[in-house]
């Protein structure tokens, strides 16, 4: 059990039964949802940016596993306060950290969402994790439905 | 090898063990992540016994060739190893021909065949499709096709929260233009049995011809489709322990004989020129190119290995695999099971509160225990109970008990993890 220890980090059980940024956002000027066909996992991600292109507000809603709900509430508060562009690059960094192109222990901009480098290991589960983040892309490029397909 | 002989002694074998059934399967015989493999995904798909595999073998080392093609001696081993298998797979589910018994790549592949070759022909504007609420997506999506090409109109059997179809307002449903009704025999979201004998009587009581999808059922029990009177039986060879990528379409010949071919090419012609082609007889007319000759080979091993056990014994094992199971996992604080009809086989759908389906599968699959987790192609099953998934463990008869007491166990970590 003890890698499902290190998958299941209580950080990940903390936003799986509390997420932050729960709801939709009123006077959203981003969104997009996101499917994963394979298992019915969705998505609904908004955010309000800025003139200058900083991300003010951002929330999301819809069901999914913990690591899914976990990935989309922790992202939430990552990018709060964030540039477009900043987001955009922790886009980047997460999936590649997730397909084994980025450790975890090197330099990047992910914080606390290094806990779900353990996902990597799994690789059935990386579209679980993958999926807000790719949501969060795809509302940022003013795309407004994206899925993990 | 002497498959004769083989298959002589299987015949003989209906007393063997369940233990020693269990050991025919090789696949079972091996460790996930450091614990025994606990299958129980069974209604995905099945497993094969050594029995088939070897059939397979020698067919891809002895007879391997084209069939109803060549004056050579291969390919007329490979022609009578293909006719005996639809021979066999007809004695299975007691059909009163052969010639009615048309192998497809599965379930999906003979419903899309149905909905194309019956729907094209016989549903028009004003006509209606039942289809029950308990449905596959392969028994849903041909329909809508149907329906959207011909504005034929799609009505749902309701069902309630135990699984169970409504059948009140059925006979009401089945007046005015109704063109087919569309049900499965057992549920592969939930496992209820539906009561296929009645809805058929009814719905021929109106002239409606029923489809049944029975990928769930052969595997499980004896099927008999002149008992049932059904005008469609559809099943996969993956779930009743042959290969994939076989499965077939059983038809009265009646809606057969009038029904259009749903692909041309080879085998499926008398003669073919410039002026016409002539379309060759059942089954032949619906089975165009170069068939899975191996898969339909060990469907009909499989159809031997699981007639040598006997499919009443069967249907009693997992009869006894499902109450086990399900006691045990109602036994379990924050396990509940979705899907309480009265009449079930083989498939216990469940949740554990407050964690999604697909974590309960990672974890117990960590512990070597394969379920599925997930809508089961059943999205409207899962909408109609206000689930957005179900993890399910599904059984077959060379499950022990042993896989169930792992099944525990690993719930008993879903719980621990996740503090439940
Ligand atoms: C009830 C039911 N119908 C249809 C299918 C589709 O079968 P196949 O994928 O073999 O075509 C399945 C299996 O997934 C099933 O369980």
């Amino acid at each position: 059990m003890t890698n499902m220890r290190a998958l299941y980090q209580e950080v990940i059980l903390d936003h799986n039964k509390n997420p932050r940024n729960f709801g939709t956002l009123e006077g959203a000027n981003r969104r997009a949802e996101g499917d994963n066909p394979l298992c019915g996992d969705n998505y609904r991600i908004f955010a309000l940016v800025d003139d200058e292109g900083i991300i003010q507000e951002v929330g999301f809603e819809g069901t999914g596993c913990a690591i899914s709900k976990a990935a989309a509430s922790m992202m939430t508060v990552r990018i709060k306060g964030k540039s477009v562009d900043e987001a955009k690059e922790m886009v980047a960094e997460f999936r590649a950290m997730l397909t084994g192109h980025l450790d975890p222990d090197d330099d990047h901009n992910l914080g606390h969402l290094k806990v779900f480098h353990g996902v990597s290991q799994l690789p059935q589960r990386v579209k679980c994790a993958v999926l807000p983040f790719h949501a969060l892309e795809a509302a940022l490029k003013g795309e407004e439905r994206t899925s993990t397909e | 090898m002497d498959l004769t002989a083989a298959n002589e002694s299987l015949a003989t074998s209906k007393s063997r063990s369940w233990d020693e059934i269990r050991r025919d399967f090789p696949v079972l015989h091996q460790t996930i992540n450091d614990h025994p493999l606990a299958y129980l995904d069974n209604a995905a798909s099945s497993q094969m016994p050594q029995q088939v595999i070897d059939r397979l073998v020698w067919y891809h080392s002895g007879e391997h060739s084209n069939v109803h093609r060549g004056v050579h001696t291969l390919s007329q081993r490979a022609t009578r190893a293909y006719d005996e298998a639809r021979e066999k797979v007809a004695s299975f589910i007691n059909a009163s021909s052969s010639k009615e018994c048309i192998f497809v790549s599965g379930t999906t592949e003979g419903i899309n065949l149905v909905a194309h070759s019956y729907g094209r022909k016989f549903i028009g504007q004003d006509d209606t499709i039942l289809v029950s609420a308990l449905e596959h997506h392969s028994n849903i999506v041909p329909w809508q096709i149907i329906g959207e090409e011909t504005g034929a109109k799609i009505e749902v059997i309701p069902m309630d929260d135990r699984g169970e179809l409504i059948l009140d307002d059925l006979d009401q449903m089945l007046s005015g233009s109704v063109k087919l009704v569309c049900v499965n025999h057992v549920s592969n979201a939930l496992g209820t049995i539906n009561p296929i004998e009645e809805i058929i009587e009814r719905a021929h009581a109106q002239d409606v011809p029923v489809l049944v999808d029975g990928a769930q059922a052969a595997p499980h029990m004896a099927v008999d489709v002149q008992a049932l009177d059904a005008d469609f039986y559809v099943f996969s060879g993956h779930k009743m322990c042959a290969p994939t990528g076989i499965g077939v379409l059983w038809g009265k010949q009646k809606w057969l004989d009038q029904m259009q071919p749903y692909q041309g090419g080879g085998d499926m012609i008398l003669s073919v020129t410039w002026e016409g082609t002539k379309y060759n007889d059942l089954p032949f007319k619906f089975e165009a190119g170069t068939p899975n000759i191996a898969g339909a080979i060990g469907l009909g091993a499989a159809v031997d290995y699981l007639q040598s056990i006997g499919l009443d014994r069967i249907a009693r094992r997992e009869a006894d695999l499902l109450a086990i199971a399900t006691a045990a996992l109602e036994e379990l604080s924050g396990v509940f099971v979705i899907g309480t009809a009265r009449e079930k086989a083989a498939v216990l759908s469940f949740g554990v509160e407050g964690v999604h389906p697909h974590d309960v599968g990672t974890i117990l699959d960590n512990e070597g225990v394969a379920i599925r987790a997930g809508h089961h192609c059943a999205q409207p099953v899962m909408d109609r109970l206000g689930v957005p998934a179900t993890a399910r463990a599904s059984f077959a008869f060379y499950n022990h008990e042993a896989d169930i007491e792992q099944l525990v166990a690993g719930l008993y970590s879903v719980k621990e993890i996740f503090g439940v």
